[in-house]
């Protein structure tokens, strides 16, 4: 499992970077932390003659918290996520999602960029930035553009991302006060890709009454998804076990899952629903300060 | 603290570590001679089809290719011969070098690309123009034996082999059984996951006529005869080297395609050829194992007592039959009684070919099986019977005065194929182990569902054959500084073979262990012996030292006699010196003194013991988690506490990825689907924390002087049947029974469905 030999390219503004795609077209790939696209290369699924590393793009590895909500540079790699001190309050999901990616060496150069051009399903990050209506800041030889996470996973593996973009940075929205929260995933190891998984979020009026719930889903289909049929479901209810129940029993109805030598459809479906269940009565008990 | 005499049965570290740990080993990539090439081979990617065309000329073309060789490179192309449990049926089923004509299984090796680079290799492999005509693949040993697809044309099916074990008259005792039950059962296919793939360093050097192949493990001496004869060579113009090896697990170190392969290649360059195998390569071309189906019944008295079992097992042989010959059907119908007496046994195996990667020996080959099958049967027939299941084992153990005792015969077989228990206190130590397990206080947990979860527990006990290969040969020379060489034809594969045997040397010579330098596995050590397999290195090999140890102190003595002018029997040999009286030598005054001692035996050793396992089930996502499992064993005599309890861990883990993980999976186009080990989900670290092991020397093993039996495999053995049992418990409320491993998330909780779903339904239930 060796690779063609190819050139490695090393610019060191973004602006020569989307210059160097430009030119070399689908000769090159951006490479950022290389945990998914070495293993394909030398897996042979995926091929090219030149690598363009952004190691030394500056700018890309910072995670900036404002009043406006957080910023992860696509450089930023899990290990910074896990160990900053800041985000457990102001993004407590990220923290949460964040130990369920691989091992340690991976999580030591996985990024975030990567993660969210590679588009896997089953991933956490992408997951979590459609529940959380997060948007993705892209820079083309164009200028840059924006795109809520929702509309740039399309199917296994493809995204909206054009071959001269670059991902820049994924912004989260303000999270609130007094939020509950849960995050599910089941694995058949510890660090393997989800099976299914769950990320659940909802505030409460002054009635207890739960507004604004987010259910995100992933392993399940060909993108991350929102489970809106659940989300109605608990709209304006009171928490409760039952609510709770019936919410994740409608959600998974309609979802078209995807079945692989792991698991057929029918288990991944229970399995989900089980994992919103778990994952709402986890929100219930879990509330941000 | 190193006190002569003292080895034996002392928690030694291991003398290879701290040379591994500072990262000098050297493993077959390691090895890098001058002008290397490297090979790739290219496999087939259909699993039944006629070769049509194999266009090789662009690959030749390209720049660093120095040859492509195929079957019609080779000429006439050699055959795999069986080394071990061959029937002559099975001859027309051995497996060419390369596939000419026709393939068989997804992985069989249609091109060799020798290049000077890797990459370049790899780059040519994919130039070459591979046209097959594809046939009907026969993806099941159902497809198999309805015999309208053969995948020999030149025989009449596809049945290679069946078996028979036969005790006392099975018919008889059903007729006549007070409580039948018929079952059916199976086990996946799944395979030895060395951490080191398969390796090989060719070195041909065209002046001399000699060739030297590195990476040699198993049965260098046997493969040696072999690749000797393919390549019509002498066998002293051939040697294989033993270099380190990252594990073995009875399925490296076989003669495989390549072992032809990657000599001929630099026989054929003239020069020195490189092989690694990468891991999807491995996961498809080597040995697979245990595919079998069992439809077995048990039939026992109203109080417990067993009186019988029959019914017939089928086997899914893959595509050939390589040189373990049929070692594993043979040992499934064989082990089924395992350690408990069943008076009446009529068991049948059948062996299918098929169009998947060829199966051969894993550790504890057909007993992990056998136990799987037997061990679930146990428990249904204690739960139907209402007896607690410890109890009804511990009545149908073998009692120590019963012992020895013959297994099952293998109906029609000579007395190769046969075997007996040798020794042991079954009970003994399967009451040792409810009790460090604490089977009185868990028994409250069964079937409780607690925080979601549902617990069980159980218990399984297994007998473990060991030191099978007839001999083993030890040569013994005394070094110019006064220390002894120690030279034995057992391969090291990770197992702590030269920490063991240098451990019985030393006590064997009464000398200090650094004083001892042991070397092992190669061709050029000792001039014949067997390798390591079948719990057999450190019974075999440590037998063999002893017989040398006796005799380089027998010639110590009459040189020392002769020297000091007395009679041999007043000198004595200790410590590095000859004594007589109070004069004394050292050893470096007979340096040049050497011995070399074969060590033969036919009766094969059994270890034995008994595991059990306490389980949570959620019923929500199917998950197992293994709370406890212990285990005690006797193994007769123990040489190093540390490595043996290395061992049984060790083993116990991977007897847990078998059972729960590991699964080698294909469509039904014989495509291999599980091809990296992201899809072939091995044990990792954080998975099975809670697992512990005693091991006793009990029963000291009456068939080698050393009293010790192999102990390699039985940590392995029983995991499977305990662990079906202990989620069967956990689930009693829903009657759930697995009868089909590996026992994944997804099958617990399709179980749990079926159960709940007949359970609403009695109409249902009566007809399954
Ligand atoms: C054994 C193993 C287990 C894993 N388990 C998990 C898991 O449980 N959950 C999980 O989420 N992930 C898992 N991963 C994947 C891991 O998290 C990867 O690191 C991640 O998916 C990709 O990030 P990367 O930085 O390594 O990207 P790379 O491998 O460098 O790149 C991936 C792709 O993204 C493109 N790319 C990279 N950066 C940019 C950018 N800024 N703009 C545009 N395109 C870009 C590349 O060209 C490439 O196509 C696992 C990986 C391994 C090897």
């Amino acid at each position: 499992m060796k690779f063609p030999p190819l050139r490695y390219l090393t610019p060191q503004s973004l602006d020569e970077a989307i210059a160097l795609l430009e030119q070399h077209g689908a000769d090159a790939k951006l490479l950022s932390g290389g945990q998914s696209l070495m293993p394909m290369l030398a897996f042979r699924l995926a091929s090219c003659s030149i690598l363009i590393d952004l190691k030394f793009v500056p700018g890309l590895d910072r995670i900036t918290v404002t009043d406006r909500g957080v910023e992860l540079g696509s450089r930023v790699r899990w290990r910074d996520i896990e160990h900053d001190v800041r985000l457990p309050t102001v993004q407590p999901l990220l923290s949460m999602a964040v130990k369920h990616i691989a091992h340690y060496a991976i999580r030591n150069r996985g990024t975030v960029g990567g993660s969210l051009a590679h588009g896997d399903p089953a991933s956490e990050l992408p997951a979590l930035a459609v529940a959380c209506g997060a948007t993705i800041a892209i820079a083309g030889p164009n200028g840059r553009r924006s795109l809520p996470a929702e509309e740039f996973f399309l199917f296994p593996l493809i995204t909206a991302l054009e071959p001269n973009e670059v991902i820049v940075s994924l912004h989260f929205p303000p999270w609130p006060k007094a939020r509950s929260f849960g995050f599910q995933e089941f694995s058949r190891r510890r660090g393997d890709f989800a099976m299914a998984g769950a990320i659940v979020f909802f505030d409460q009026d002054k009635d207890q009454n739960i507004c604004s719930p987010h259910i995100g889903a992933f392993g399940i289909a060909d993108t991350p998804l929102r489970l809106g049929e659940a989300e109605k479901f608990l709209l304006g209810n009171r928490a409760g076990s039952r609510i709770f129940e019936e919410a994740a029993a409608h959600g998974v109805r309609n979802v078209d899952v995807r079945a692989d030598i792991h698991a057929d459809s029918d288990y991944r479906r229970a399995l989900l629903a089980t994992l919103v269940n778990r994952a709402l009565v986890e929100a219930a008990q879990r509330t941000s300060p | 603290m190193t006190r002569s005499n003292a080895y034996i049965g002392s928690p030694l570290d291991r003398i290879e570590d701290l040379r591994l740990l500072a990262g000098a080993g050297t493993f077959v990539g390691d090895l890098k001679p001058d002008n290397l090439l490297y090979a790739v081979i290219l496999r087939s990617p259909i699993s039944h089809g006629r070769i049509r065309k194999i266009g090789t000329a662009a690959a030749r073309s390209l720049q660093g290719v120095a040859a492509v060789i195929t079957a019609a490179e080779i000429g006439e192309v050699p055959i795999i011969p069986v080394r071990q449990h061959g029937k002559p049926e099975g001859e027309p089923y051995r497996q060419p070098v390369i596939a000419g004509e026709k393939v068989r299984y997804v992985g069989e090796p249609v091109a060799v690309v020798i290049a000077s680079e890797q990459c370049i290799a790899e780059d040519a492999a994919e130039l070459i123009e591979l046209e097959i005509d594809e046939l009907p693949a026969v993806a099941t040993h159902e497809i198999a034996a309805r015999d309208q697809t053969l995948l020999f044309e030149n025989t009449v099916t596809n049945l290679a082999t069946t078996f028979y074990a036969r005790m006392g008259d099975a018919d008889m005792a059903f007729a006549t059984a007070e409580y039948k039950r018929k079952e059916k059962f199976s086990v996946h296919r799944h395979t030895a996951s060395p951490m080191e793939t398969r390796g090989l360093l060719a070195e041909w050097n065209p002046e001399l006529q000699r060739m030297v192949v590195s990476g040699a493990t198993k049965v260098p001496f046997f493969n040696r005869n072999v690749v000797a004869e393919m390549l019509r060579l002498q066998p002293s113009q051939v040697d294989l080297i033993e270099v380190d090896v990252g594990g073995g697990f009875g399925a490296r170190g076989e003669f495989y395609p390549e072992d032809f392969l990657i000599p001929f290649a630099a026989r054929y360059v003239g020069g020195n050829v490189r092989w690694v195998e990468d891991r999807r390569e491995h996961l498809m071309a080597m040995n697979h194992a245990r595919e079998m189906y069992a439809d077995l019944e048990i039939a026992c008295r109203k109080d417990g007592t067993l009186v019988g079992v029959r019914g017939r097992i089928d086997i899914d042989l893959g595509a050939y039959v390589r040189t373990n010959g049929f070692t594993t059907p043979r040992n499934v119908v064989q082990f089924v009684s395992g350690p408990y007496l069943i008076p009446n046994i009529a068991i049948d195996a059948f062996s299918y070919l098929t169009s998947k990667t060829p199966t051969g020996t894993y550790r504890g080959p057909g007993r992990y099986e056998a136990s799987f099958f037997c061990e679930r049967l146990l428990d249904m027939a204690a739960n139907d019977l209402g007896i607690d299941p410890a109890e009804f084992r511990l009545k149908n153990l073998i009692p120590e005065d019963q012992l020895p005792r013959p297994l099952a015969t293998m109906a029609g077989l000579d007395r190769t194929w046969q075997t007996e228990l040798d020794n042991g206190a079954y009970g003994v130590v399967m009451e040792r182990c409810l009790k460090e397990f604490g089977w009185e206080e868990k028994k409250k947990l069964q079937g409780q569902l607690i925080d979601g979860r549902y617990h069980g527990i159980a218990v399984g006990n297994f007998v473990e054959g060991g030191a099978g290969g007839r001999f083993e040969n030890a040569r013994m020379t005394i070094e110019k500084g006064g220390t002894v060489t120690v030279a034995v034809g057992s391969t090291a594969l990770g197992q702590g073979l030269q920490t063991i045997l240098s451990q019985i040397a030393a006590d064997a010579l009464s000398m200090p262990i650094e004083r001892i330098r042991l070397l092992h596995g190669s061709t050029t050590l000792v001039t014949q012996g067997f390798g390591s397999f079948h719990s057999r290195s450190t019974v075999m090999g440590g037998s063999a030292i002893l017989l040398a140890a006796e005799a380089l102190v027998a010639l110590l003595r009459d040189k020392g006699a002769s020297h000091f002018g007395c009679e041999p029997d007043q000198v004595s040999v200790s410590d590095g010196y000859v004594y007589y009286g109070t004069k004394s030598m050292e050893f470096s005054a007979f340096a040049g003194s050497e011995v070399e001692r074969q060590f033969e035996n036919r009766k094969l050793t059994y270890s034995y013991g008994s595991h059990t396992a306490h389980v949570a089930v959620d019923p929500g996502t199917g998950h197992v988690e293994l709370l406890d499992y212990m285990t005690v064993d006797d193994v007769g005599r123990i040489i190093n506490p540390a490595t043996l309890h290395g061992q049984i861990l060790g083993a116990i883990v991977q007897g847990l990825g078998s059972t729960f993980l590991e699964h080698l999976q294909y469509d039904e186009n014989g495509q291999l689907l599980t091809g990296s080990l992201a899809d072939y989900l091995l044990p990792t670290a954080t998975d099975f924390p809670n697992i512990r092991g005693i091991s006793l020397g009990l029963r000291p093993c009456p068939n080698n002087p050393l009293g010790a039996k192999g102990a390699g495999e039985g940590g392995l053995i029983a995991v499977g049947g305990v662990i079906g049992n202990a989620i069967a418990a956990a689930l009693r409320s829903m009657s759930v029974e697995p009868r089909d491993l590996p026992l994944s998330p997804p099958q617990i909780w399709r179980l749990i469905q079926q159960a709940k779903a007949s359970n609403h339904n009695p109409k249902m239930n009566e007809q399954s």
